[in-house]
């Protein structure tokens, strides 16, 4: 039976494009909270493996207390096409975030499809570290229906949200999205659009530097972490930070920067490089600045 | 401050030895019954996840709802206490 009174999140279905690692991640906390979810992925052993994923980050959150002692787990369905939204679950979904993976193309494409199969007026949010909403816009039938939020991982321990208006996102769009964060009891942090925002702005370049330390032999990661950490203030680290964003999706990110600031300080330095190569990608492949035997991600 | 008067304690000696054995082998140290494992100097709390997959494992256990909670994964004597009441078909202490 669907959630009820006393579940934040009753009544509403949330529709996630992409099982990678931040869609999973919101998929659980909108499960977590009580909203059904319409989990999307043309890759299908990736849609195969999510809702063991997404179960183990609902645990991880109820264990860890930050999922509301009252909530009863949304119903989670997965399918490999957004074409079969409408029919899934005989609801439409009250909203639609795409978290597809960090290319500018890919969401478009992603943001393209769905637009044109959800009903105008349906919140369609493009979840981004650094990709401006105004671009990813051009791709939409209705930009005033698109909005952007930058989750961080995990989005069930993280409570504040960046929210990204664009030149035409709608005053309606922007009240539902905050209405959804309200659900999941997230707390927006609105901001105008530009490469990276606000958060990947400063801590992606400042990422890339770290690495740099570690590359001339300044400093090993576990010194820079624990220097960032003990004297900053940093919660974890940029390193152990870089690990958990994903190597591969700093890097995507850092060449948005780069591409669209002109920034040099954004272009992704070579050991990153050389780790991506290797297939070290940080937490979710075991192995990034540091290893993570027997972790799950 | 855990000598836990106010509830019975398994003799789930064999748990607590097991999970003494695990915990020795993934962290590099030893542990006591009644240290915790979060505490200072100890380990992530991401860390407690794995330890709940492994009960689950080893136990044949599902470790779900109300049970999902830091304090039965804080010692060794708390995670051998869950472990006994979770295998038995039904609360009453019928064990002795």
């Amino acid at each position: 039976m669907a959630a009820e009174n006393g579940t934040p999140g009753a009544g509403r279905r949330l529709a996630v494009l992409g099982a990678g690692v931040m869609g999973s991640g919101i998929a659980a906390l909108a499960v977590g909270h009580g909203i059904a979810v319409s989990l999307i992925d043309p890759d299908r052993r990736r849609l195969a493996e999510a809702p063991a994923r997404i179960d183990h980050q609902v645990r991880m959150a109820r264990l860890m207390g930050a999922l509301p002692e009252e909530a009863v787990p949304g119903a989670l369905d997965t399918g490999p096409s957004p074409a079969d939204l409408p029919a899934a679950g005989g609801l439409a979904p009250t909203a639609v975030i795409e978290a597809v993976t960090e290319d500018a193309d890919a969401k478009a494409k992603a943001l393209a499809d769905v637009s044109a199969l959800v009903a105008p007026g349906t919140p369609i949010i493009s979840n981004t570290s650094s990709i401006p909403i105004d671009e990813l816009a051009l791709a939409t039938a209705r930009p005033v229906d698109l909005i952007g939020t930058h989750f961080m991982n995990p989005p069930y321990l993280i409570r504040t949200v960046e929210v990204i208006r664009g030149t035409h996102t709608g005053e309606a769009t922007l009240d539902a999205l905050r209405a959804l964060l309200a659900a999941l009891r997230r707390e927006p942090i609105v901001v105008e659009d530009a490469p990276g925002f606000v958060t990947s702005r400063i801590l992606h370049p400042m990422i890339n530097d770290a690495v740099r330390v570690v590359a001339a032999g300044t400093a090993s990661a576990e010194s820079v972490d624990r220097l960032m950490r003990g004297c900053l203030g940093h919660p974890t680290g940029p390193l152990r930070t870089a690990d958990l964003i994903g190597l591969d999706n700093l890097v995507d990110s850092l060449w948005v920067l780069h591409s669209r600031t002109g920034d040099e300080g954004c272009r992704p330095c070579d050991l990153l490089l050389e780790l991506v190569r290797a297939g070290h990608l940080g937490r979710k492949s075991g192995r990034g600045f540091y290893e993570y035997e027997g972790e799950q991600a | 401050m855990t000598t836990s008067s106010d509830q019975p304690v398994p003799e789930s000696s064999a748990v607590q030895t097991e999970m003494l054995g695990f915990l020795a082998k993934r962290t590099g140290t030893t542990w006591a019954t009644d240290a915790d494992v979060f505490g200072s100097g100890g380990l992530s709390s991401l860390f407690a996840m794995e330890l709940v997959v492994h009960l689950e494992k080893s136990y044949g256990i599902a470790i779900r709802g109300a049970d999902l909670r830091m304090e039965n994964f804080r010692t060794v004597r708390r995670m051998a206490a869950l472990v006994e009441r979770l295998r038995q078909p039904a609360p009453g202490g019928s064990g002795a």
